[in-house]
């Protein structure tokens, strides 16, 4: 008999160092409560985190690489909105 | 390696597809972009590393019942808490990979299925027996040895999730490789009895763990499309060679020999040059006559099954909850 498949559900880890939760892999378990612990034990066995999120891998929308151009080419033809973009004398030091 | 059945399966089948998406995604690959799940990629693609790393994590998984076997009988607690630590890692390996080969359309369950029905494959390497304390420093020093050295250029592989997976795989596997060592390094620095046991267990391993990178260059078929696209960055014998070069001064440090008597360095290259390997034995492994082959497919059936009910029991009791809350909400 071909076994059941079993939810799929994305594990995000906060690391000890203050930066954000950041996405580290997946696994399979029947509830939230089980998808937690089972990614204490497959993703922070090292003391890789303090704090860990699952979400359900089917609540997640992703945009579709095939439209990366569209989604994407506005910010890369904006060069004014980064700071080396602009002119400042160089007498006037640091900025 | 640890997917070396990909060398003597049946031929890729071809399919005819758009020849412009082709040349855009080798475009891709040759810039060295990574594939991510989602894009575009020839259905070969999809079908090799389908393959490939869904034997990659049926041997983290298998590879965790020689050493398992041994957990009960380490010599000591801290031997014994190392050990448990380090078949645990090869789970979470296992897993790793598992999900790495799920985001290419499979599902987790049809793959293991698939192992648990003798359809694919796993390391030869596992159906070798672990018959003495000794095995169990063999196995952390050569086995995940040899995994390093052919898993490190797997980071590079043009697979986004494969590449990520084996980073955090190799971060985790140079414990195991030093576990091993330290093992070795004291049984060679311990009674007669206790060296002619490390000797007698690398005698057993040393062509076995050869056989591990998979048959040599010219025997194999997958190479050439694998290495165009970028999955295999070095071919079978020159990541054998480099095991080899590393491996021989350790042992020498040991003060084992490699049972390998025709074995020489090239004063030239400096390589460590090794006699033939007998790829029968190869062979025959991988058709399932290796030494414990049933042993290994019968345990993993017995967990299989004797998970069931967990696995029932835990869908049924997030299906209550569901309903439970579903009931409140209304």
């Amino acid at each position: 008999m071909a076994t059941p498949n079993t939810p799929l559900w994305e594990v995000f880890i906060r690391s000890r160092n203050g930066l954000a939760h950041k996405h580290v892999g997946s696994l399979h378990a029947a509830d939230a409560t089980l998808a937690l612990q089972a990614a204490r034990d497959i993703y922070t066995r090292r003391g890789e985190g303090l704090s860990i999120w699952v979400v359900p891998s089917s609540a997640i929308t992703a945009s579709d690489p095939a439209d990366k151009g569209m989604m994407f080419e506005p910010a890369e033809s904006k060069i004014y909105r980064h700071p080396t973009f602009y002119e400042v004398p160089e007498e006037v030091g640091h900025m | 390696m640890y997917t070396q059945a990909l060398n003597t399966t049946e031929a890729e089948d071809r399919h005819v597809e758009d020849a412009a998406r082709a040349a855009q995604f080798q475009a891709r690959i040759d810039a060295e972009e990574r594939i991510e799940p989602n894009d575009w990629m020839p259905a070969a693609y999809r079908k090799t590393l389908t393959r490939q790393i869904s034997q990659h994590a049926h041997s983290e998984i298998v590879g965790m019942l020689p050493e398992g076997n041994w957990i009960t009988r380490a010599p000591s607690l801290r031997r014994k808490a190392a050990l448990l630590a380090k078949v645990q890692d090869e789970c979470g390996h296992g897993l790793y990979l598992y999900a790495a080969a799920e985001t290419l359309g499979a599902s987790r369950e049809e793959l293991v299925d698939l192992m648990l029905a003798g359809k694919a494959k796993y390391s030869s390497i596992f159906n070798y027996p672990t018959l003495t304390w000794a095995d169990i420093g063999v196995v952390g020093w050569l086995v995940d040895g040899a995994a390093i050295m052919n898993q490190i250029p797997l980071c590079r592989c043009s697979y986004g999730p494969y590449a990520r997976a084996m980073i955090r795989v190799c971060k985790e596997e140079s414990f195991h490789q030093r576990q091993g060592y330290e093992i070795m390094v004291t049984l060679a620095r311990g009674s007669g009895e206790q060296k002619a046991m490390a000797q007698e267990a690398l005698d057993r391993w040393w062509w076995p763990v050869l056989m591990m990178f998979g048959p040599p260059d010219q025997a194999s078929q997958h190479s050439d499309t694998s290495t165009r696209w970028k999955i295999k960055r070095f071919s079978n014998d020159e990541l054998r060679q480099k095991f080899v070069d590393a491996t021989v001064p350790q042992a020498h440090y040991l003060g084992l020999s490699i049972p390998d008597p025709g074995m020489k360095q090239n004063e030239t290259t400096g390589h460590w040059e090794y006699s033939a390997i007998d790829w029968d034995e190869f062979k025959q492994v991988l058709a399932g006559n290796g030494p414990c082959n049933r042993d290994r497919m019968a345990a993993r059936r017995k967990a299989h099954d004797e998970g069931a009910w967990v696995r029932e029991a835990a869908a049924a009791y997030a299906e209550k909850r569901k309903q439970r809350s579903a009931a409140k909400a209304a």
